[in-house]
C-alpha cells in the first residue's frame, strides 16, 4: 500500500458551458519517505493538485488516500508551505510558529512546545529573527517561518506549493540545499510543487510533469538516481543529470507542442480541442 | 531615539510637529521649514483669518438676545464659566469645612449623638457637564460596540446572516436621533420605573439613544472587515483545524481589527454628534442641556456661552477622534497601514 494515492482524481471550476476542468484522472501513489517534485508549466494545475492533497479542496471525481484512509479535509498531518507564505503579518514570527505548534501539542507541557518552536526555528536559521513580525522580513526568511511552521506540525507528509517560486536566484538556491538536508535529517515525505527543472531534480527522488490543463493529467516518472548530496556545480559535467534533464525537457516541449500548433490554427479550423 | 520619537509622535497624531524636531536635530533647514510652514503656519493662518472674519460679521449682526458674540465675547465666558468653576468648589470646600466643624462639636457636646454627613449639592459646573456628556457619550458608544462587533464578526463570517440583517441595518441606519428619543424615552420611563440617585433615567435615555445611531458604523465595518479576511488566513486556521472560537480570537479579529477600529472611530464620531441632540431633548445634565438652558435663559450673555459650548464640543470632538485614531493606528499590522 502506497503512503499517498490518488485515484483517479479530476477537478474543475464552474457549472455547464463555463465549467473549465483544471486536473483529468489524476493517478499518482507515493512513498513514504519519498521525495517527489511535480513540474509543470505555469497554469497547468499545480495549485489545486497540491490544495487537493491538502484538503482544501474536495476532488470532483476519484478519491485522495493517505495511509489507505480517504482525504476528508485539511489537517495537521499534511503540512503546507504555500508560494505566498501565508504568515499572519500580526504575529511575530515566534507567534506563527507558535500557534500551529500550540494547537497541534496543545497535550504538552509549555516548556516542551517552546523546545519544538525554538528547534525548528533553528532548523531554518532564524534564531536571531524569534521576534520579528513578517513584514520585517525579506521573503526568503519568510518561507523560512513557513517551513518551520509547517515542519513544527510534525506533519506526515510536507507539501511545498512553489515554495521558491518568489524569490531571488540567490536566495532560492540556498533554500534549496537547506530543504534537502531538513528533508535528509527529517525523513519527512515531501511532494514539491515547481516549474524549475533543476531545482526537480536537484531535490528530488521522482520527478512527474504535469501536462498542461486544462484536463491537466500526470506524465510518465523520471527517476532521480543522481547520489546524494547533489551539488549543482557538478550537475554540468554529470552525464546522467544531462540526460535526464533533457529527457523531461523533450517531453515537456512535445507534450506541449501540439497544443501551440493548434492554437495557432485554431481560428482557421474554427474549432481546437473540444 | 529621534526616529522613535517621530514614530511615536505620528502615531498619537502630532505628526505636524516632527519638523520643528526635525529642524532642532539639524536635518536639512530649507526643507523644515518649509514643513513647518505647511504644517503649523498655514493652520495658524487660516484660524486668525477665521477669527477675523467672524468679527467682523458678527458686529454686524443684532438679535433678541443682542448682537452676534464676536471672539472677545467668547473669550470673556470662557473666563465667567472657569470662575463659576473655581467659585463652585471653593463653596465645596466650605461646605464640607464646616460641617466638619459642626459634627466636631456635636460631637463634643453629645458623644452618642450619630454625626450628620450630607453631600454638597452645588448648581453643576460647565466642567461637570462635560464629564457628564463624556461618560453618557461613551456609555452609549460602549452598548453600540458590544453589540456591534460581535454581530458584525457573525455577518462577515456567514453571509446567509449578513443577507438577513441587510435590510434592516439600511433602514436603521439614517435614522435621526431626534427620532429614536420619543421611543426611547417611553420605553425606558415604563421599564425603569423607580430610578435610582445613581442612574438618572436621562442619563439612561441619552445614552440609549446614542448607542442606537452610532451602532451601524462599526456594525458595518466589522462585518465587511471580516468578510474580506485574506483567504489565506483562514486556510491556515483549516490547515490547522483551529476551533471556532480559536478561530475567531486568532485569525478572524486579529486580522479585522483594523477595520474594526475604524468603524469604531466612526461611531464615536456619530455618538458625539446625535448625544448633545438627545441630551438637550432628554434633559440629561450635559452640553446639550446647557446648550439648551443658555437658549431658554436668553440673557445677554447667553449667545457667546453657546459659542463657548459649540467650540468645546468640537475640540472635544476632535480629541475623540485623535484618540481613536491612534488607537487604530496601534492596532494596524503593517506600518503601510493608517
Amino acid at each position: 500500500m502506497a503512503f499517498l494515492e490518488l485515484k483517479n482524481v479530476s477537478k474543475g471550476y464552474g457549472h455547464g458551458s463555463e465549467r473549465v476542468d483544471v486536473l483529468k484522472n489524476i493517478n499518482l501513489s507515493i512513498e513514504e519517505g519519498e521525495f517527489l517534485a511535480i513540474l509543470g508549466f505555469s497554469g497547468s494545475g499545480k495549485t489545486t493538485l497540491i490544495s487537493l492533497i491538502s484538503g482544501l479542496l474536495a476532488p470532483d471525481e476519484g478519491e485522495i488516500l493517505l495511509r489507505g484512509k480517504p482525504i476528508t479535509g485539511p489537517g495537521p498531518d499534511r503540512g503546507v508551505v504555500f508560494q505566498n507564505y501565508s504568515l499572519l503579518p500580526w504575529l511575530t514570527v515566534h507567534g506563527n510558529v507558535a500557534l500551529a505548534v500550540d494547537q497541534v501539542f496543545s497535550d504538552q507541557s509549555k516548556t516542551e512546545r517552546e523546545e519544538r518552536i525554538m528547534k525548528y526555528l533553528r532548523m531554518v536559521n532564524l534564531a536571531a529573527a524569534v521576534y520579528k513580525r513578517p513584514h520585517e522580513l525579506s521573503g526568503g526568511m519568510r518561507q523560512r517561518v513557513s517551513v518551520a511552521r509547517a515542519l513544527a506540525m510534525n506533519p506526515d507528509i510536507l507539501l511545498l506549493d512553489e515554495p521558491l517560486g518568489a524569490l531571488d536566484a540567490l536566495t532560492r538556491s540556498s533554500l534549496q540545499i537547506e530543504i534537502e538536508k531538513i528533508w535528509r535529517t527529517e525523513k519527512k515525505t515531501v511532494v514539491l510543487i515547481t516549474n524549475d527543472i533543476d531545482e526537480a531534480i536537484l531535490l528530488a527522488d521522482r520527478i512527474v510533469p504535469l501536462n498542461p490543463g486544462p484536463r491537466a493529467t500526470l506524465g510518465p516518472d523520471f527517476q532521480v538516481e543522481i547520489p546524494r548530496p547533489r551539488d549543482k556545480k557538478t550537475f554540468n559535467t554529470d552525464e546522467s543529470y544531462k540526460k535526464l534533464r533533457n529527457g523531461i525537457t523533450k517531453y515537456l516541449l512535445n507534450i506541449r507542442k501540439p497544443r501551440v500548433v493548434c492554437e495557432e490554427t485554431a481560428s482557421e479550423r474554427g474549432v481546437c480541442y473540444a | 531615539m529621534k526616529n522613535k520619537l517621530i514614530r511615536v509622535l505620528s502615531i498619537a497624531g502630532f505628526g505636524w510637529f516632527t519638523p520643528v524636531i526635525r529642524l532642532a536635530t539639524g536635518e536639512d533647514a530649507n526643507e523644515q521649514i518649509r514643513e513647518i510652514l505647511l504644517r503649523i503656519g498655514v493652520p495658524v493662518m487660516t484660524f486668525a483669518i477665521f477669527l477675523l472674519v467672524w468679527n467682523g460679521a458678527a458686529a454686524g449682526i443684532e438679535t433678541n438676545l443682542g448682537r452676534v458674540p464676536g471672539p472677545a465675547q467668547v473669550l470673556e465666558q470662557v473666563r465667567s464659566l472657569a470662575h463659576e468653576y473655581k467659585e463652585e468648589r471653593r463653596k465645596e470646600v466650605e461646605f464640607y469645612k464646616i460641617q466638619a466643624e459642626k459634627n466636631a462639636a456635636k460631637l463634643a457636646a453629645n458623644p452618642s449623638e450619630p454625626a450628620k454627613n450630607r453631600k454638597f449639592t452645588g448648581k453643576p459646573t460647565y466642567l461637570d457637564q462635560i464629564f457628564t456628556s463624556l461618560r453618557t457619550v461613551f456609555t452609549g458608544f460602549l452598548i453600540a460596540s458590544v453589540i456591534a462587533v460581535p454581530l458584525g464578526i457573525l455577518c462577515g463570517l456567514s453571509r446567509t446572516l449578513s443577507m438577513a440583517l441587510t435590510p434592516l441595518i439600511q433602514i436603521f441606519k439614517p435614522v435621526s436621533p431626534v427620532a429614536w428619543l420619543p421611543i426611547v424615552t417611553m420605553i425606558v420611563s415604563s421599564i425603569y420605573v423607580v430610578p435610582r440617585e445613581w442612574l438618572p433615567k436621562s442619563y439612561i435615555i441619552s445614552s440609549v439613544t446614542v448607542s442606537l445611531c452610532c451602532l451601524w458604523p462599526s456594525l458595518i465595518n466589522t462585518s465587511l472587515g471580516v468578510a474580506s479576511i485574506d483567504k489565506d488566513y483562514l486556510n491556515v486556521a483549516r490547515v490547522l483545524k483551529l476551533g471556532f472560537f480559536n478561530k475567531i480570537f486568532k485569525i478572524v479579529i486579529p486580522s479585522s481589527l483594523p477595520y474594526i477600529f475604524a468603524g469604531l472611530r466612526i461611531s464615536l464620531g456619530v455618538g458625539w454628534i446625535v448625544l448633545i441632540a438627545s441630551e438637550m431633548l432628554s434633559q440629561n445634565p450635559g452640553l446639550g442641556k446647557f446648550v439648551w438652558d443658555e437658549f431658554q435663559n436668553g440673557s445677554s450673555q447667553s449667545l457667546a456661552r453657546i459659542m463657548v459650548a459649540v467650540f468645546t464640543i468640537g475640540i472635544i470632538g476632535f480629541i475623540l477622534d485623535r484618540v481613536m485614531v491612534t488607537l487604530h493606528s496601534l492596532v494596524s499590522y503593517t506600518p503601510e497601514t493608517h
